[in-house]
């Protein structure tokens, strides 16, 4: 099987995807084994642990913002559960 | 490599004819001067705004007088306050061919692209004789630059050019970075990197400054495709920004126009001195590229994991793509795929390595994507910058 997730730094609670994942899809990498549970796109975030709200989200083993909300493993980990440590934008961006 | 050996003693890779703006409302006339003679190395630069700007004003001399620049036309309406004199008068004691078209003098739009025309053609014909000298890559200076950021850039691109940085400061050249909105969240580290404490004081300090700056705004320097590529916060996606620095010591800080007194990495503060009062720092990526150009950058590394396409006047662009899905996409954009890491196909050091030898190939000569496709992207705008910190600049 393709790798399809990167652990940038062992202390990491979440992963990045190298390809688009599926919900369901089984994911594996060094030091991390779980089961997608939202579509996670290329470049994305996947909490490789549950992580308690008000936790830093530990990203090539420094903080990169804070959750706002319990993320289970598997999960999504974006800005519907993260804030950042210093600028939330005031005007949301669209897509 | 061969350089462009100017009467200064510095060399350039590119032997570039400006054609210069000095208000938006000479902008068209300019733009026709210029565009008959794109393929023969004119470009357009200019400055739109018609109130006095000391800043606008110093990155106008130092980018017409930069390595890559052999010779500058100066398009001024007339009536605008752009100090039109002392721009030519700057250019002149550079030993450069300079010449003044005073639009509302020379009789109308018409008359003066006639005029401009004229001079260019002649200008062209005599810039074939600039002297060539070998150029080492100890005397070269690259800027780095990321732009349209995505989930892969931190992981990729951006490290493979802190290789190619360290390649280049260990080879005795001089590398910048830059955009600090984009490195809240390092500032710490950026400190330790310092070679004295005064001058980590400063990046502490400049740091300051930003997150106040970013504050005010209520908008970081971060949205858009950087949260559909994967980013979810400003200091996630400055961590991955901040890989492009390497990983030696950092020398000086810069601020725009500031030239580097010694090899070595800087770090270029462009965020306005004195509170928010002209807008956003970096209104486009275009904005700090011009700014590490008049800071004496010889080339751009740009990496772009989303898909940029923009390339620079005066220093060509070196494009690195992070994101093997927008290589495959953009292919006719990019110079570099960085996204094989991700694929399996190349380690971080062998593309780092790659872009370093593609610098020193670009360094001789060889167009880039974006300079093959005509981009000449150019923006200025107003700012306020204070003098430079005393323990800013190595001694």
């Amino acid at each position: 099987m393709a790798q399809q997730l990167i652990l940038l730094s062992g202390e990491d609670n979440v992963a990045v995807a190298i390809r688009d994942l599926e919900p369901g899809a089984r994911a594996e990498t060094e030091g991390v084994a779980l089961t997608v549970r939202d579509r996670i796109p290329l470049g994305h975030k996947v909490a490789r642990r549950a992580i308690a709200g008000g936790a830093r989200i530990l990203k090539f083993g420094v903080p990169v913002g804070v959750a706002t909300r319990d993320i289970a493993e598997g999960d999504h980990v974006h800005q519907h559960n993260v804030r950042s440590d210093y600028i939330n934008n005031a005007i949301e961006h669209y897509e | 490599m061969l350089g462009y050996l100017r009467p200064d003693g510095r060399k350039g890779i590119r032997n570039t004819v400006l054609v210069a703006y000095l208000v938006e409302c000479a902008h068209h006339v300019a733009r026709a001067i210029a565009t008959p003679f794109e393929g023969e190395g004119a470009q357009l630069i200019g400055f739109p705004g018609c109130y006095p700007s000391p800043y606008a004003e110093d990155v106008m001399r130092k980018l017409c007088t930069h390595p890559n620049v052999g010779a500058v036309l100066l398009v001024s309406l007339g009536c605008e306050e752009f100090d039109r004199s002392g721009l030519r008068k700057h250019v002149e004691a550079s030993g450069r061919p300079v010449h003044t078209l005073v639009i509302q003098q020379a009789g109308g739009t018409s008359k003066t692209v006639e005029a401009g025309r004229a001079w260019l053609r002649e200008t062209i014909a005599a810039l074939e004789a600039v002297p060539r000298a070998p150029l080492d890559p100890a005397e070269l200076i690259v800027g780095t630059k990321c732009g349209g950021s995505d989930g892969t850039s931190g992981i990729t691109a951006n490290p493979a050019v802190g290789v190619a940085v360290d390649h280049l400061v260990d080879a005795g050249g001089t590398a910048m970075f830059e955009e600090l909105g984009e490195l809240l969240g390092c500032e710490e580290h950026m400190a330790g990197r310092a070679t004295t404490p005064e001058l980590g004081a400063a990046i502490l300090e400049a740091m300051r400054k930003t997150a106040a700056y970013y504050g005010e705004l209520e908008h970081g320097s971060f949205g858009g495709g950087n949260i559909t590529g994967g980013l979810t916060t400003v200091e996630e996606k400055s961590i991955g920004a901040y890989a492009k620095s390497g990983s030696r010591p950092i020398v000086g800080l810069l601020k725009p126009g500031v030239q580097p007194t010694a090899p070595g990495l800087y770090l270029m503060d462009m965020v306005s001195d004195g509170g928010v009062k002209f807008g956003y720092p970096n209104i486009n990526d275009t904005a700090t590229v011009v700014e590490m150009i008049a800071c004496g950058a010889h080339l751009i590394v740009f990496t772009t994991g989303c898909g940029s396409v923009v390339g620079s006047a005066i220093s060509p662009v070196i494009k690195v793509c992070a994101n093997p899905v927008t290589y495959r996409r953009m292919d006719g954009d990019m110079d570099v795929n960085a996204g094989r890491i991700l694929d399996g196909e190349a380690t971080l050091a062998e593309v780092g390595r790659e872009i370093y030898d593609l610098a020193l190939d670009v360094a001789s000569g060889a167009p880039t994507k974006s300079e093959a496709l005509g981009h000449q992207e150019f923006i200025l705008t107003y700012k306020a910058f204070g003098p430079l910190g005393p323990s800013c600049l190595p001694v």
